[in-house]
């Protein structure tokens, strides 16, 4: 049994793939592999049936969705990807993020007046984003092209900017609701 | 080619319901559900034990509901898979008797006898393996059974578990909702986004599949195992208590007998809203009336929060799936409570469109079983379920947080691996806890199972590497693997889950279940003998008024006397075999009586 999600759902290994090609792809080897079809087989048979259609579906998932395509393919080819690099504070970010968190204590403590520059600061993200995704496409383009590790170390860049702006993006939003039920007065 | 749905023995579809349950079977002319003895398909999922130790299921236990309740019991399947501590707050709604030192699993008291919550599941799947045998004619020991779609690893394994002791092999359990679609999918598009809607009796659950080709893909599916029709009933029954404590001077809720019978004209008061603007609750207990009209509009403002409660996870489950609402082709409404006309207009609303309600909601989700049931056995091989886990599995790691392995909504069978090492030197065994939920703490989560791998060699600490692999298979259980990397050898791993039966406990009620089948089987032999045994000694009685008996011979006389009282005296004998001897023994005796008295009739 093969072990890449590419060879497993045969498709051509690249950051952008078809989504119409993996999903037929991903439907054919569905009705072959699925375990409802080994149900009146032996139990080896039916163990590789769950073993493969396990495999099958987990590379569909990953190979589906732009960003954990990017990581598999990443960590395919040996770059570090992991949860310790997104916690650092992309150096472009430092002084936004310095503000934002000043705000987000003042919004914890109960200070309500920092609720308008929270609510900017997540449309800010928001947008840088929006502005990633769209780098990302970029980039995804240019590897498939000329497959540079270059490019492969760019996008892990942005990734992990990426990563940690969404962990900022749903901290602002926690801290908005959990405020907006608490009184303001309420202070700890 | 003709197919042949029987090939592989009858697979039965099974939908194991918190109110009804039902059996279905699929052949050339396509799903249909197997009625009961009565003739009813529905089969009440009520369980009542008679003094003797015989037990009722269905609607005679429906009915001894209110005149035996401490030896009957519904609305077990809220039960299942649960602690004493999850349900507590439950057990002052529902007069559930649970037994001192229950502890992981339930133990209910039905008389003098303690069942645990999928023994009693057990007795009803009992039933209906029953039902479908007398209907075939041949033995049942397979089925597919459904299973609410958010209901966890241990309310899954339950299920499993009663399928087990009821001596049935249980080949897959379904979500309900996916069910349901694959029974509307049957004559439906082909090609689709389809929601579907399930409030039930006491579990709700809503799913958005994709159709492509007779693949039938879940996207997200979301619900709340806590929520349906029962906690409906309980909104009216606790007015109609607060009516009757004021009219009556009596608190009803004390008397077992009492609060069953106001129940169930709460509930036909209830159904009876769907159809008609304004209904009476009415009750007649011990000479005293009581009686409560109930407008449409009182109703609709009542279950307002319940049914507010289905939205919230229908609006996640819509984000999950990563479709808008507008390319939501078609909802399907399933489970009794959408025939509830607020139920349909909050649905139509929130999807803007109108919900199908052609198939009955009752028996929808068991003919898509029958369905899976003939994908199993492979006469049906141009659909396909692809589902997914309702909820997110992890591990807890340093400071009791989660770390999360296999995601809600991933497609099944899923699996995850993750590497682990010793942390003392010598150590030769790690203790693996894995949760199910979506919050970040060990606590807010589900315990699911502490998972022990065992024979680790004793290294220093940090050098053991444990390859560990989960896997949620198609069942939606998980199950756990382990292989020490450096040697490649199989670790045996011991699982103590956190609620739950162990191996040895279902082993033990199979063989519990297996004698009181046999009992029960008895029980019923020795009743049709004694039905046989009535006619024929009405039958003698009869003729020996007739002038045909005079005409026989002082012996044949005496004889028929003989065998008369020989029958009469082991008629209350348990011994089926021994009334039978002694009614054929009559009937010898009687053979030149009922010979002449044809002559007779016939000149």
């Amino acid at each position: 049994m093969t072990s890449d999600y590419y060879a497993l759902l045969g498709v051509p290994r690249g950051l952008n793939v078809s989504l119409d090609e993996l999903q037929t792809r991903y439907y054919a080897l569905s009705r072959q592999l699925h375990p409802d079809r080994f149900m009146q087989k032996p139990e080896a048979e039916r163990q590789r049936a769950l073993d493969m259609s396990s495999a099958l579906n987990d590379a569909y998932r990953t190979l589906k969705d732009p960003i954990k395509r990017a990581q598999y393919l990443l960590s395919q080819e040996g770059f570090d990807i992991g949860e310790q690099r997104s916690k650092d504070v992309p150096p472009e970010l430092l002084e936004e993020v310095f503000e934002l968190n000043m705000a987000l204590e003042e919004m914890r403590s109960g200070d309500d007046s920092a609720r308008p520059q929270l609510e900017q600061a997540e449309k800010n993200f928001s947008g840088m984003l929006a502005a990633s995704d769209q780098e990302l496409a970029a980039l995804f383009a240019k590897y498939d092209e000329a497959n540079s590790r270059d490019v492969l170390a760019q996008i892990r860049n942005v990734l992990n900017r990426r990563k940690y702006i969404l962990n900022l993006v749903s901290e602002v939003e926690k801290t908005l609701e959990t405020s907006h039920q608490q009184p303001a007065t309420n202070n700890h | 080619m003709e197919i042949d749905f029987t090939a592989t023995g009858h697979i039965v579809g099974i939908d194991l319901g918190t109110t009804n349950s039902l059996v279905a079977f699929m052949d050339l002319t396509g799903p249909r559900i197997i009625p009961g003895a009565d003739g009813d398909k529905l089969v009440p999922s009520v369980v009542s034990i008679a003094p003797s130790g015989e037990v009722i299921v269905g609607n005679p236990a429906r009915e001894l509901l209110m005149t035996q309740p401490d030896r009957s019991v519904y609305s077990v399947k809220r039960l299942m898979g649960r602690g004493v501590e999850d349900v507590r707050e439950e057990l002052k709604l529902f007069p559930f008797r649970v037994a001192e030192g229950s502890e992981s699993v339930i133990q209910l008291q039905l008389g003098d006898r303690m069942f645990t919550p999928p023994e009693i599941s057990a007795l009803v799947l009992r039933q209906l393996k029953q039902n479908a045998e007398a209907y075939f004619g041949v033995s049942v020991d397979k089925a597919v059974i459904t299973v609410p779609a958010y209901f966890n690893d241990a309310q899954r394994q339950a299920t499993k578990d009663a399928g087990r002791i009821a001596g049935l092999e249980i080949l897959r359990l379904v979500n309900e909702p996916t069910a349901a679609a694959l029974a509307y999918g049957l004559d439906k598009r082909e090609n689709g986004i389809v929601a579907v809607y399930d409030l039930g009796g006491g579990t709700f659950d809503i799913s958005i599949l994709k159709l492509h080709d007779g693949i039938f893909e879940v996207l997200a599916t979301n619900g709340d195992t806590h929520l349906g029709g029962d906690d409906i009933d309980n909104l009216l029954l606790r007015i109609a208590l607060e009516d009757v404590a004021t009219e009556w001077g009596q608190d009803l809720a004390e008397d077992n007998e009492g609060i069953q019978r106001l129940r169930r004209a709460v509930i036909e008061a209830k159904e009876r809203l769907s159809f008609v603007p304004s209904a009476n609750i009415a009750l007649e207990y011990h000479g005293r009336k009581y009686q409560r009209e109930i407008t449409r509009e009182l109703f609709d403002k009542l279950i307002t929060p319940i049914v507010n409660r289905t939205l919230g996870p229908c609006r996640d489950c819509i984000k999950d799936s990563g479709v808008g609402v507008d390319q939501i082709d078609e909802v399907v409404m399933v489970g009794g409570s959408t025939r509830i006309p607020l139920v349909r207009s909050a649905v139509e609303t929130l999807f803007r469109s109108k919900p199908h309600t052609e198939l009955n909601p009752d028996e929808v989700v068991a003919l898509g079983a029958a369905v899976q049931a003939a994908i199993l056995s492979g006469a049906v091989d141009n659909k396909l379920l692809l589902d997914v886990t309702p909820l997110s599995l992890g591990i807890e790691t340093m400071g009791g947080v989660v770390s999360k392995l296999i995601h809600r909504n991933s497609t099944i069978p899923a699996s995850a691996t993750e590497n682990f090492t010793t942390g003392v030197d010598g150590q030769t065994n790690v203790l693996i806890h894995v949760v199910q939920g979506e919050r970040e703490l060990v606590k807010d989560n589900r315990s699911l199972a502490r998972f022990d791998l065992k024979g680790i060699d004793p290294v220093p600490a940090g050098l053991a590497r444990i390859e560990v692999r989960f896997l949620i298979d198609a069942n939606g259980i998980l199950s756990v693997t382990a292989r020490d990397q450096r040697t490649g050898k199989e670790h045996s791993v011991e699982v103590k889950p956190s609620y739950g039966l162990t191996d040895e406990q279902v082993e033990k009620m199979i063989q519990e279940s297996f004698e009181q089948a046999e009992q029960d089987f008895a029980a019923r032999q020795v009743r049709e003998q004694r039905v046989e045994a009535d006619a024929i000694l009405l039958a003698v009685e009869k003729a020996r008024k007739h002038g045909a008996y005079v005409e026989l011979a002082e012996d044949e006389r005496a004889a028929i006397d003989k065998a008369i009282k020989e029958l009469q005296s082991v008629y209350n004998s348990d011994d089926h075999h021994l009334i039978a001897a002694k009614i054929e023994e009559l009937n010898q005796a009687t053979i030149k009586l009922a010979e002449n008295m044809l002559k007779g009739s016939q000149t």
